[in-house]
């Protein structure tokens, strides 16, 4: 198949509020190849955080169609005519969020495991195996047995990573995963999701971390008014940005 | 008539009629109100799920139901249940308890399920993206995620709708079916004295209420010290 390597297929997406008076995303097409680390930069409410919510269709869209590993999952029925289940396709997409989203109630270790073990039906012991390996893997395997208000706001985002991790996702999806966070923080975070990257996971990143756009990300787009503007590697878009609007908005965040 | 007069009057009433107060007053006030609770709870739970159900027309039956009961007086309620359900139901005939611990039920109900709804849609949204995009169905992260959360809301708020149906029983003496306001009503028939039973029965509710407010009090600290986000 042509298409293999194309993990995501987003064509001509619209999500429109209020019957059309706002868009806030006005036709995007893209696709996210295995192995891609995108980064989606913009201007807040340039519809960037909702192109990425559209993925795993938290937010659905208007028009247009995601095809997710050969599966349109926009459309309402699959290819045997049943009633599409999302859940079974967003068990292969990882998210983290820019509030962390852990819960509450539920230890780190519960955290990691309440998906594996009720969705996937992995046996306990098992799950909780491979949640240790991930907590150890970003340094928290000492903090398993504590709750999230326990833990600082990096270590929040680095158990938030890895409990999407354990479903074994096929691509992760970022929400401005560092813009909650005290400054200090950051660059563990940064940092897991670098290692992450060098693994060779597919990521789609939504942030105004420009350093990490330009030293991990290997495309770059930049997103305005709900449209693709601009498209390219890190170099094209930071050293050679061709729009003013991009030219703008980059003389804004880069120092 | 003075107040030591009164004073005597309620010492006497109290040393020969405690029982009728404090025992088969209470049992019925308490049993009503817990009876009320319960079902009002398992009742309101499901009006509650109704109200945020995706389908439109179960949505405006509770939503209806919700509105019709609290836009109306409860002993307005009382009369319409005492009399028109043993009509309705040859089986409820001359079953007077049953007849009003049914409209308490109903009553009680709609204020549950608001109480319920907003507990539930008080926790944070991100948590029910959380525990979708990790592939949790709808069912599940309701089970597994929501509702253990949402009962931290929703606990402290259904034990004041338990205090509040206790004081609201005293409604249910107007069919004499035994609680606390009944016994203040027997006591007057049998004594000719109204204002001294009137005030004993005022000081159990008083007491009643207060522990138990006190305790609902002690539950929610203990309750908010446990998790935010």
């Amino acid at each position: 198949m042509e298409t293999s390597d194309k993990l995501i297929q987003v064509k001509n997406i619209k999500k429109y509020y209020n019957q059309g008076a706002i868009k806030a995303l006005d036709g995007v097409t893209v696709d996210v190849n295995r192995g891609d680390v995108m980064v989606i930069i913009g201007r807040s409410g340039s519809g960037k955080s909702t192109l990425l919510r559209s993925l795993n269709l938290l937010e659905e869209p208007t028009d247009g169609s995601i095809i997710f590993e050969g599966v349109d999952i926009t459309s309402k029925k699959d290819a045997n005519g049943k009633k599409l289940d999302i859940d079974l396709h967003r068990q292969k997409m990882g998210m983290v969020f820019q509030h962390f989203n852990l819960f509450p109630h539920k230890t780190i270790l519960q955290n990691m495991t309440v998906a594996p073990i009720k969705v996937k039906g992995i046996p306990q012991a098992e799950a909780e195996k491979k949640a240790m390996e991930l907590l150890d893997r970003v340094g928290l395997a000492d903090r398993a047995g504590a709750y999230p208000i326990q833990l600082s706001g990096g270590q929040k985002q680095r158990v938030a990573i890895v409990r999407a991790l354990a479903m074994e996702p096929d691509v992760m999806l970022f929400d401005e995963p560092t813009s909650a966070l005290d400054p200090e923080m950051v660059g563990e975070v940064l940092d897991v999701m670098k290692k992450l990257a060098q693994t060779g996971m597919t990521m789609v990143v939504v942030t105004h971390e420009m350093g990490f756009a330009r030293e991990v990300g290997n495309r770059v787009i930049f997103m305005d008014e709900g449209k693709i503007l601009e498209e390219g590697t890190p170099d094209a878009i930071f050293n050679h940005p061709q729009s003013p609007r991009l030219q703008d908005f980059l003389s804004k965040v880069l120092y | 008539m003075n107040f030591a007069v009164i004073g005597q009057n309620i010492v006497k009433l109290w040393l020969k009629y405690w029982d009728k107060f404090l025992i088969t007053g209470m049992e019925y006030t308490l049993s009503l109100a817990a009876l009320t609770v319960f079902f009002g709870a398992i009742i309101g739970s499901m009006i509650a799920l109704m109200r945020m159900s995706k389908i439109p027309p179960l949505r405006w039956i509770a939503a209806v139901y919700t509105e019709l009961i609290r836009g109306t007086p409860m002993l307005l309620q009382l009369y319409l249940f005492y009399f028109a359900l043993p009509q309705l139901i040859p089986f409820l005939n001359r079953k007077q308890y049953l007849c009003v611990a049914i409209a308490l039920i109903c009553n009680s109900a709609a204020y549950v399920s608001e109480i319920i709804r907003s507990g539930i849609q008080a926790v944070d949204i991100g948590q029910t993206e959380a525990a979708r995009s990790l592939g949790m169905s709808k069912s599940l992260t309701m089970t597994e995620i929501i509702l253990p959360q949402a009962v931290k809301n929703i606990l402290p708020a259904l034990c004041n709708e338990f205090i509040m149906i206790t004081k609201d029983t005293s409604l249910a003496s107007t069919f004499f079916i035994g609680d606390l306001m009944t016994q203040v009503l027997l006591v007057k028939g049998a004594t000719y004295l109204t204002f001294e039973p009137l005030v004993i029965a005022a000081a159990i509710y008083f007491v009643v209420t207060f522990i138990l407010s006190k305790l609902v009090a002690l539950l929610e600290r203990r309750m908010r010290r446990g998790d935010i986000r």
